[in-house]
Order: C-alpha cells, then structure tokens, then sequence
C-alpha cells in the first residue's frame, strides 16, 4: 500500500463516519421528544456534513481530483470506509443519543491528535471540527447522563442502548496496514493508542449515568475496511443517492 | 402568512366612547406606536387574539419543519443537505422564539402544544401539502417563505414587544432562505428537462397554496378589524396577497417558469397584476382537516410528543435529582 493510498483511505475513514451519521441524526427532523433537540440534533448533523464536505473534498483531491459529491453520492457500499457503528438505525431516541455519545468521545480524542498531525490540511480541518465536536460530546454525554439517571424507565432504554450499541465500540480502535502507514508518517495516531483514553473518559461519564458497561470485548467489524457492512448502509445509500442515481450527470 | 383565520376574540372594535378609561389609555398607546409589554395592562381579548396568532404562527415553523424535513435525507449534494439541515434549524428555532413570547402572555409552551396536538390550534394550511420532488424545496423557500416574510415585514412594527422582536429576528432569516430557496429553483428552472419539469411541478402545485397563505379575500374576513385596530395586523390580507403577486410575477419570468393562471397579466391602470383567486373551497376544507396532508402532519407530531414523553420525564427527573443534591450539600 503506498503512502497517498492510505491517506487517502484514512480520509475517507474520517469522512464517511461524518457523512453516515450526519444521515441518520438528520433522520430525526421534525420528530425529536422536545423542540431544543430538535434544533440540537439539526445542528449536529449540520456540523457532521459540513465536516464531510472538508474530509471527502481532501480525499477527492487525493484520489485524483474527485468532488466531495461524487465521493458522497456515487460510491457503493463497500467502498464506503465508515464504522459499523454508525449506520446503525436510530431506533430511539436513547439509542441514537448513546450511539452519538460512544462516538464523541472517540471522535474528540481523535481529533484532539489529528490538530498536531504532520499534514497540514488534516490539521486544520481537526483544529475547525474539534471546536464543534467538543460541543457535541458535552451535549452527548449531559443527555446520558441525564437519561441514565432519570427515571427507571429512561434508565433501562439507555442501559438496553449501551448493551445493543457496545459490540460496535470495539471497531473504533482496530489497528490495521492503514493505520500503521499513517502513524509512520504522523499524519493520525494508531487508533489502539486512543483506547485507554476513551475507556477513562465513557467509564466516568457512564458511572455518573449509572449505567453498566458490559464487560464483554467482543467487536463486529468490517466497516472500516469496507470487508462487510451492515445491511442497513444499503438502504441508507439509497435514499442519499437517489436523485443524483436517477439524474445522472446533473448539476443541483 | 403562518397565520391565517385568526379570529379575533371580543365582539369587534368598540367605538372609543364605549371603552373605559383602561381600554383608551391602551389604544391611545397603540395608536402612538408605544410597544405594549407583558406586564402591562392589557385587554383580555388582546391577549387571547395574540395567543391564538403567535400560538398558530409558533405551530407553524414545526409543523413546518415535516414537508422541508421530508428532503434532507434525499437532498442532492452535500451543500444543499447543509442548507436545508440549517434552514430547518432556523424554523425550529423560530418556533422557540415565538413560544417564549406566548409565555409572555401567560400561556406556557406545554400549554399550547397540547391545543396544536388535539386540533383545538391550528398551523398555516401550507404544511398540509405534500413535497413531491426536489424542486418543492426551493419552491418552499422561494414562494413559501417569499409570502411569509410579506406578512411578517410589517409584523415587525406589531403592537406586542415580544412578539414585534421575535419578528425582527425571525425576518433577517427568512429573506436568507428565501434566497436561497430561489437560488435552489434557479439551479433546476437552468438544468436539464427533467429538473425544468420538476421546477415547473413544484410551481404549478404550490403557487395557490402559496397565494391561499394570506388568508381568505377581505370580503369574507371577518376577523381583520380588531386585530388591525390593534395593530396585531398591520395589512389587509388582499393588499399583502397583491404584493406579493406583483414581486412574484418577475422572477418567475426570470426563471422560465409559468405560473398556472391563464388570466395573469398586467393592469395598467391599477399599476398591479389581475390574478385569479385560489379556489376558496379547497382552502376551507384544508383548514378544516382535509389536506393532503393534514392527518399524516398531525400524525407525526403526536408520535414525537408521545415517543418523547419518557426523555422529557427522564430529564426533568435528573434535573430533581441534581437540584435536591445540591440542596442536601449547601
């Protein structure tokens, strides 16, 4: 694998996580429990898509000057580069605010190493998405924490959301020839090294949200490598692509 | 117009030697253009009136926010996705607005979420269509939001502080997305046939709609003289609905579109375009329920209340907790 094959593979790690959660965050629209998340959960996939714009336009220019669009709109499933775990339905809203949160805290301390990478523009698009991200594990994690701690009944949805959503956590630290690649030439940190880290920051949050974190390690993979996706990335795809798949080459 | 048929509760406007001392000193501040505010003395027909406005128009950026919502996961590029996401963001937080000016009034947003819930509120009849293709999005902004802001202009010089502030926020958004709304139908009215036929689709379905916004003719609306006595309402619904005509007419032109009346044209001695009225019976039987879409609206809003109940309690009981632990530890 040469160095600009990795990159480029590592961009669209980045970019696709963004571009499918911002998906399914946008699939609440009109239906959150209570106006200010209505407008908190536009505004986090409002953040994610403009994040993608920054990470899939890079890797376009890498991959021989495709557009952002093109990346987004017309790749099949199994060129896409994202984790399982976020393509996972929304289910309810404790799901996707769990599902949201067990990502913050990976994707803040990602991108907490990403501001010092050797790459300048890799950088700079962590330096503008850390700001924005520091918000949305804050909010994240003030919403577990108060749903955990809640009632009974919140307390158990958001105790069935962790035990459904925890095998997808692992997939999220899984260090491969890419990983290695980019660590040698300090564009991104090895995604193992981020584990420990990860662990001390959803175990304090977790505790404080009484909740229980299994204890099980096992991890569903083959998102990130693109190796077997859920079936749900399908469905998912076929709405996003749809107009720009029925009406090729026009422009929007 | 997010709100139409407001009827206006009292008998009508009194002759100011029927008022008493109270209700002259009131209308003489509205007539010199002094804002009421919330602790003021005010009549409590004014104030059901205003709730019943500012209630409906609230109601209408949620509501709102389910036909524009309808797109964002099938929106085209990734740009388009990040304008709608937005847009529909301001809507939500417009609804925000407007809800604390009705708490001004003594109503809370619980309140009067429950009337929109059961159908004793109403919204603006737009939402109760359909968006059907692409090109509804940027016809929503363009004609949708482009005969909002008609209504809401003046609004901005309401007798309510509150609700006259809300509107001067709320305005400096709309005119962006109605911008880009029409950049959105430029795009397509400019693109290949099959986005012609969609931008020509979305025009066709939605201009008597959009005229249908401001409300019934002044002939048969009977609510306007209070609320305008008032000025909870600053224009007539014919002189806004003409307005907006006129400013409309151009840029459709512009764009190549035709606007589905065939007796639209250009009146010289009145100095405005003559256009054919929306079908009247249509628009009552949307207000009374029977929309495309109205059920399935409604619908929709009261499985999000419902499937939330269990966050809202959730919260609110951590929020108990925290507050009687920080009790406990003072």
């Amino acid at each position: 694998m040469t160095r600009d094959e990795a990159f480029s593979q590592f961009l669209l790690r980045m970019g696709d996580n963004t571009l499918i959660l911002g998906h399914r965050v946008s699939e609440w629209c009109g239906h959150a429990p209570v106006l200010e998340e209505d407008i908190a959960l536009a505004n986090t996939a409002l953040d994610l898509i403009g994040q993608t714009q920054m990470w899939l336009g890079l890797a376009g220019e890498i991959d021989g000057g495709k557009s952002a669009d093109e990346l987004a709109f017309l790749r099949d499933a199994w060129d896409f580069r994202n984790v399982l775990l976020v393509e996972v339905p929304n289910d309810d809203f404790g799901r996707t605010l769990m599902r949201q949160f067990l990502f913050d805290a990976w994707h803040s301390i990602m991108l907490g190493r990403l501001m010092k990478s050797s790459d300048e523009q890799v950088a700079a698009i962590a330096v503008k998405a850390s700001k924005e991200v520091t918000y949305h594990l804050e909010r994240s994690s003030d919403t577990v924490v108060g749903l955990g701690d809640g009632t009974e009944e919140s307390h158990a949805r958001m105790q069935e959301a962790l035990d459904y959503l925890w095998p997808y956590v692992g997939e999220m630290f899984v260090s491969d020839e890419v990983d290695t690649e980019m660590a040698a030439a300090g564009i991104a940190p090895n995604p193992a090294d981020l584990r420990e880290e990860y662990d001390a920051l959803i175990t304090r949050v977790l505790t404080e949200a009484t909740l229980s974190i299994p204890d099980s390690r096992f991890a569903h993979k083959g998102g990130r490598d693109g190796r077997m996706h859920t079936e749900h990335l399908g469905h998912l795809l076929t709405q996003m692509q749809w107009l720009q798949r029925a009406y090729p080459g026009a422009s929007w | 117009m997010y709100a139409q048929m407001v009827k206006s509760a009292g008998t009508g406007v009194k002759p100011r030697e029927e008022m008493t001392e109270q209700e002259r000193a009131f209308q003489d501040k509205i007539d010199a253009d002094i804002k009421i505010e919330p602790k003021d003395w005010m009549p409590d027909d004014y104030r059901a009136t205003l709730i019943r406005q500012i209630g409906q128009h609230a109601h209408s950026e949620i509501v709102g926010q389910l036909p524009e919502g309808n797109w964002i996961t099938r929106a085209p590029t990734l740009e388009r996705k990040a304008i709608l996401l937005a847009k529909v963001q301001d809507e939500a937080g417009h609804g925000l607005y407007l809800y604390c000016a009705a708490e001004t009034l003594g109503v809370s947003r619980d309140e009067i979420t429950e009337m929109l819930l059961d159908g004793r509120m109403k919204y603006s009849s737009i939402f109760n269509y359909p968006t059907l293709n692409w090109a509804d999005i940027g016809a929503v902004g363009w004609l949708v939001d482009g005969a909002a802001i008609m209504n809401q202009v003046p609004l901005q010089r309401t007798s309510f502080g509150p609700y006259s502030r809300a509107m001067i926020r709320i305005c400096k958004e709309e005119s962006f997305h109605q911008r880009q709304g029409y950049d959105a139908i430029r795009k397509m009215a400019e693109g290949t046939p099959e986005q012609r036929k969609m931008a020509q689709d979305a025009m066709n379905r939605l201009w008597y709609p959009s005229l249908m916004m401001f409300g019934p003719s002044d002939k048969d609306s009977v609510h306007s003289a209070q609320s305008m006595a008032w000025k909870i309402k600053i224009n007539t619904n014919d002189e806004l609905r003409q307005k907006f005509v006129d400013q409309t007419v151009p840029q459709a032109e512009y764009l190549g579109l035709s606007i589905p009346d065939p007796d639209l044209k250009w009146n010289e001695e009145r100095g405005h375009y003559d256009y054919t009225d929306p079908d009247w019976s249509e628009f009552f039987d949307v207000i009374k329920g029977n929309g495309p879409c109205n059920v399935d609206r409604l619908a929709a809003r009261n499985k999000a209340w419902d499937d939330g109940k269990w966050v809202r309690d959730g919260l609110l009981a951590h929020a108990r907790k925290k507050r009687a632990k920080q009790m406990a530890a003072e």
